[in-house]
């Protein structure tokens, strides 16, 4: 299986995304400038973390323009898995794959921490491997993380299962000191309605070794491979 | 052709948490400014463009917020008269 990186200027975790593939699970991963028109057949694309052109004007809102995002949005209209992860959540909002938006933290704090989440839906081409309910520890590292979207879009969000994240305690818990930063509904992941587009603050390509403090992110990839790679 | 100024504010979206409106008010009232209710903090931007006329240039700058500087899902914007420049 082929994974499509996009460099964006100012990505910081495009090495992260492309290590966690080719290392992690021997699979293959290439870089896609963000200047480039070609995806070059990737099956997956990750929209990494970082931050794209500074976060000038809002996260994301300037990387939504650039000329590969055009690709990017073919490649998930025609249902192919598209993957935003931190900043790559912010773009994917931005370019409207994805409902809402991503504010500043509750707190006004950048927050790098090791959070829970919970497995709202394990029901997805990217959490397949995971348990309805699991709780995981996975990292969080940004700034501007609040998921915001007006009520009706969260309750079509609930209703749809397109919730696949949300933060919660040790105990699968949601609780208002659980939650990093102030996301409604303790929302932290998403999928578009036809399911192939996830977004999602937190970052499983950190957490694939019990050296590095948790491998609870593998089951995310174990999910694409057995769904996408199948 | 003629040159326009024209400028452009970008608030929080009513209703909308603004964390930062918040702080900057529980400052102000830190300093004493008793009599402040409520304040939020947004962005202000200024655009010199080229347009025929200053109706055109209000119009190409309302696109421009509705694309890109402002973000539909949680920001109003509210476009100052065009100044010719």
């Amino acid at each position: 299986m082929k994974f499509g990186v996009v460099t964006f200027p100012g990505s910081n975790c495009d090495y992260d995304a492309y290590k966690a593939v080719v290392e992690s699970f021997g699979e293959e991963a290439v870089y896609i400038w963000h200047k480039d028109h070609d995806l070059r057949d990737a099956d997956v694309i990750i929209l990494p973390g970082g931050f794209s052109y500074g976060d000038y004007l809002r996260a994301g809102a300037i990387a939504r323009f650039s000329p590969v995002m055009q690709e990017v949005a073919a490649h998930a209209k025609n249902g192919r898995p598209v993957i935003g992860i931190c900043n790559g959540f912010q773009i994917a909002c931005e370019a409207g794959l994805l409902p809402g938006a991503l504010l500043r933290n509750e707190s006004l704090m950048f927050v790098s921490d090791a959070v829970y989440l919970r497995v709202d839906n394990a029901d997805t081409m990217f959490t397949s491997e995971y348990e309805s309910g699991q709780v995981l520890r996975i990292p969080v590292a940004h700034g501007d993380g609040r998921y915001t979207a007006d009520e009706s879009t969260l309750d079509a969000l609930e209703q749809l299962g397109q919730v696949v994240f949300r933060y919660v305690d040790r105990d699968g818990a949601t609780a208002q000191s659980a939650n990093p930063n102030g996301s409604m509904r303790s929302i932290a992941g998403i999928v578009n309605r036809e399911g192939n587009v996830l977004g999602m603050m937190p970052h499983p390509e950190r957490a694939l070794d019990p050296l590095l403090g948790s491998a609870d992110g593998r089951g995310f990839f174990e999910s694409i491979l057995a769904k996408v790679g199948a | 052709m003629k040159s326009f100024r024209v400028s452009v504010h970008i608030t929080p979206r009513k209703g909308i948490l603004d964390p930062q409106g918040k702080a900057v008010e529980g400052a102000l009232h830190t300093l004493g400014f008793d009599g402040v209710r409520e304040v939020h903090v947004g962005r202000h931007i200024v655009i010199e463009t080229e347009a025929p006329s200053e109706r055109e240039a209000e119009a190409n700058v309302r696109r421009m917020c509705e694309r890109l500087l402002a973000n539909p899902v949680t920001e109003d914007f509210e476009i100052e008269s065009a100044r010719e420049s």
